[in-house]
């Protein structure tokens, strides 16, 4: 490897602009003419819109219109839309709501929009806001799945008899039958995945710029992928044609799945620009962001296990309940389906799987992907699951998975996914040495004899990234193709562009895409721009989520460089007067193998441009596109184990140690790699011990600021110790498989089991929060 | 309306505001210094920490009046020039920030808190003095050893001064 390529913990090229303020996000930007949104939100979870007088409002200084909710929908913008198709088991498409991008009779959840103010200023706009009398008829609501689904229950939508989007299964029930029928031992578990709220510290915010010469819209927005956000403004919500709409996303503030939908507020800006003739912005605060960003998890699970006499898994049911809230989000109904169930056998070979997922609607915000999506429920489920069966059946856990792992790959599960390659047990390992697994038992016993509560829990994560191949997701009901698409340009001087349709909202592309080129050409990454973000400057691409940025994204780089390698190679060999088949790259320099001769990067590019001397025939220029579309999901998997104490008077838990043991197959960057893992990790024992987001009975939710949702904090989490092991994936010619979304999906289950393991009860559910913990210590109901 | 008169970044700075105004939108939108970030309503993420008077501020916590005849001191105003604040440059080696919205905030917290601490400073003193500041992306690991290696730096750049 080269210094700044492969493997190389290169500083990253964006810090410098972060770090010195000059980070360009989408509130930063001015435009001339610029006008303000506010957005007048529901009290209510579930309310009919009887009337809105804006005739005051419109009086107030600033105010250059009042848009309602009815005017949009006599507009004809189209409604929102859910991009998966999913079937349910009796073979019935799912029953979407109509959702409109503000609401003009009906609102399912508080917070969502019936009107906009549009005002010089942001505090004009919210004056004038103060002053628009909305009239509403509180209908009953329903703000959890056991109430949604209760008989009798308020119904939301016309279409959604019983409030359910769908009731859909996978896997082999039969076969499952059978294998209880033979179990020596069965475990049954009810399990809870608490709802999250994403939080991207840079709250959502869009600028939308109708230019009425050239009747085309820009919009700036914190997305995850803009040109998906173009494709579905304009083929199904009929605001602009695709090739008179520009989407920009610069630097986004983190996303971590709730900034891949496109939603209303984005919507209405273009719509209200179109209409007033002027630039129209919009900037969530935290509590628009607790009550609209889409929220993530919130299921409840029952789940059993069987096993023979050896304590081999014989087969896995589940019953899951998934909460969607008021409406279905773009990629929400492929959360609990296709990117859960298909997970559930982990890394086991269990013979025979079988899950049911019912869909339901509640007077909620909607719920979609969130870091890992699908996949943290599932290991949490299966993780919880291995512990308690290991404690019920009086094993050691690591013994149980251990006997229990897939160890020959490629490995058919029931549920879908064949995994192509891992060592599961090098992970465990690694991490059970890392954390002296031997020597707790003598830890936990000096602790015990101090009078203090030691716990451990291990959590045997896997996870399917980079979702794909196209026409395989396309036969599940995907609504569109998960490619990538990459341009490599060599300019004349020889210097390099990288156009690609991933989008960094904090991973380092920049840095770690400029890699790939340094290995490959010899060039310093300085010498390499990754252009992204902005749909006028790349032709296409899927946008980032799912840890796919480089397993799709660096993929599709790589075939769009060796397409520029080919052609370079020709035209160095036609310079050096040599064979096409003796051309070699090192360091920057076309060489003739097993010669001196040579000729330098920047000579052959301009070779290219000038086109004075190119072989008979050639194309001059030097600049490929590649579209990549991979032949399988990758797997990472890995290990994590945590080392608690738990106060029996507060019930609070404090860390000994947490340890990572991940295979994220090849490593670009490993200073990037770590830092997303400690990030997710952090997420993920947030879920576990601190963040929820609640409603009451009514529907209110009652945690929306950080003064109610506890974010995790500084003090609350340990320093991490992390490892790799590696397995190269065969997948994509980078041998690499995505690591944003493992520390998600892996934590939860191992601070879980390691309170249940300190107090010596398994029931307990997220968060575990002090209150919580100490009444399972002390056995009195919550 | 009032006229408040304060320096920034260390520039004498005159500017008319709304008595509500907060000190966060005169630095973003009066004098475009968009380093400052604004994360929530209710003073909590730390993205809009400023230097008032050589104390880091949460900017969204104070009106614009309140920094009448104030030194404000911004992320945009810490580097010499091109040479970056031992801070910074802590962040930047040690992968201390990600998505860096939280990062302005972070880095002018970090500077008080090692001011403060004159240098000399743990693992758990970082983490509760960072109680204040919000990160979503980087599990505050590094944003420690961020803190912990320029408070080495920092202690040298102060005995070389």
């Amino acid at each position: 490897m080269g210094v700044e390529g492969i493997g190389a913990s290169v500083k990253r090229k964006e810090d410098r602009r972060f770090i010195t303020g000059k980070g360009r996000y989408v509130d930063d930007i001015k435009l001339v003419g610029l006008t303000h949104a506010h957005f007048i939100r529901s009290p209510h979870a579930h309310a009919r819109v009887k009337g809105i007088d804006s005739s005051e409002a419109m009086k107030m200084p600033g105010v250059v219109a009042v848009l309602t909710g009815q005017q949009i929908v006599d507009d004809k913008v189209g409604n929102l839309i859910c991009g998966w198709a999913i079937t349910s088991k009796d073979g019935s498409p799912m029953k979407m709501g109509a959702w409109p991008a503000m609401a003009p009779e009906t609102v399912r959840f508080v917070g969502q929009a019936v009107a906009v103010v549009i005002a010089e200023t942001k505090n004009q706009a919210k004056d004038a806001a103060e002053a628009v009398v909305v009239d509403y008829e509180e209908l009953e609501a329903v703000p959890d799945i056991r109430a949604a689904i209760k008989q009798g229950a308020p119904q939301l939508h016309p279409e959604a008899p019983g409030n359910v989007v769908y009731d859909w299964h996978i896997g082999d029930e039969a076969a499952v039958k059978g294998a209880f029928a033979k179990a020596a031992n069965v475990v049954e578990m009810d399990l809870t995945n608490n709802r999250l709220a994403p939080n991207p510290m840079e709250p959502r915010s869009a600028i939308a710029d109708y230019d009425t010469a050239e009747e085309h819209y820009t919009l700036y927005t914190t997305s995850q992928n803009p040109h998906v956000a173009r494709l579905v403004l304009s083929a199904f919500y009929n605001i602009a044609p695709e090739h008179k709409l520009r989407v920009i996303a610069p630097d986004v503030g983190g996303g971590f799945g709730s900034k891949i939908y496109i939603y209303p507020e984005e919507m209405v800006a273009l719509w209200a620009s179109r209409k007033t003739g002027r630039p129209v912005k919009w900037t969530s605060d935290r509590t628009e962001a607790f009550l609209t960003d889409h929220h993530g998890r919130d299921h409840i699970s029952k789940a059993e296990m069987a096993f023979d006499k050896d304590n081999m898994i014989l087969g896995l049911r589940v019953k899951t309940h998934a909460n969607f809230g008021a409406y279905m989000s773009l990629f929400s109904s492929a959360v609990p389906t296709y990117l859960y169930a298909t997970l559930l056998s982990g890394q086991y070979m269990i013979p025979a799987i079988y899950a049911e997922v019912m869909g339901v609607y509640t007077n909620t915000t909607p719920v979609d992907a969130y870091r890992g999506a699908g996949r943290p429920e599932a290991s949490y489920l299966l993780e919880r699951m291995m512990e308690t069966a290991a404690r019920q059946l009086k094993v050691d856990p690591t013994e149980l998975r251990r006997k229990n792992f897939i160890t020959t790959f490629p490995y058919q599960t029931p549920v879908i996914m064949a995994y192509d390659i891992g060592d599961f047990g090098a992970s465990l390992d690694a991490a059970m040495k890392a954390i002296d697994y031997a020597g707790f038992a003598g830890r936990k016993a000096k602790a015990k004899s101090e009078g203090k509560l030691l716990g451990i829990g291990v959590s045997c994560y896997i996870e399917a990234c980079g979702i794909a191949p196209s026409k395989a997701v396309g036969s599940l009901g995907a609504g569109v193709g998960l490619w990538e698409s990459a341009e490599v340009r060599v300019n004349p001087v020889g210097t390099i562009e990288i156009l690609t349709g991933s989008h960094s909202h904090g991973q380092g592309h920049e840095t770690t895409f400029a890699q790939l080129i340094s290995e490959r050409l010899g060039v310093p990454i300085s010498q390499v721009q990754i252009i992204h973000g902005d749909t006028d400057k790349v032709q296409f691409g899927m946008g980032t989520y799912g840890s796919r940025s480089l397993a799709v994204g660096g993929a599709a780089i790589i075939k769009a460089m060796e397409k520029v390698e080919a052609k370079a190679k020709k035209i160095a060999a036609h310079a050096l007067e040599a064979s096409e088949g003796d051309i070699v790259i090192e360091n920057g320099e076309f060489k003739v193998a097993g010669t001196d001769k040579s000729i330098a990067l920047p000579m052959v590019a301009l070779a290219a441009y000038t086109a004075h001397n190119l072989p008979d025939g050639m194309e001059p220029g030097l600049k490929e596109t590649a579209f990549y579309d991979p032949t399988n999901f990758t797997f990472p998997a890995g290990t994590y184990i945590c080392e608690l104490e738990v106060d029996a008077g507060t019930g609070k838990t404090s860390f000994v140690n947490f340890v990572a043991a991940d295979d994220f197959g090849r490593l670009i960057n490993p200073m990037i790699v770590e830092g997303q893992v400690h990030g997710g990790l952090a997420q993920g024992i947030g879920q576990a011990l601190l963040e929820h987001a609640v409603y009451d009975t009514n529907g209110q939710p009652v945690t929306a600021s950080f003064m109610d949702y506890a974010m995790p904090r500084a003090d609350d989490l340990p320093s991490f110790q992390l490892s790799h092991t590696t397995t190269l994936c065969p997948g994509n010619p980078l041998g690499v498989k995505g690591c944003g979304e493992a520390g998600a999906i892996g934590a939860s289950a191992a601070v879980i089991n390691a309170i249940t393991d300190a107090i010596d009860n398994n029931k307990l559910e997220m968060p575990a929060t002090p209150n919580r913990v100490w009444h399972a210590i002390h056995g009195k109901a919550q | 309306m009032s006229t408040v008169d304060l320096t920034i970044n260390g520039k004498a700075v005159s500017v008319d505001v709304e008595d509500r105004t907060l000190l966060v939108h005169v630095l973003r939108e009066n004098f475009n210094l968009t380093g400052t970030h604004v994360g929530c309503d209710t003073s909590q993420c730390g993205a809009c920490v400023v230097h008032v008077d050589g104390r880091a501020v949460k900017s969204c916590t104070m009106l614009a009046g309140q920094a009448a005849g104030c030194d404000v001191i911004t992320i945009e105003g810490i580097a010499n020039g091109d040479e970056l604040h031992p801070m910074q440059a802590a962040f930047r080696d040690n992968h201390g920030l990600q998505c860096g919205y939280c990062t302005p905030g972070m880095i002018m917290s970090s500077i008080d808190i090692v001011n403060r601490y004159s240098g000399k400073l743990d693992e758990a003193t970082v983490r509760h003095e960072l109680e204040g500041n919000i990160c979503r992306c980087t599990g505050y690991h590094n944003i420690v050893k961020s803190v912990l290696d320029a408070a080495g730096r920092m202690k040298v750049s102060q005995a070389a001064e």
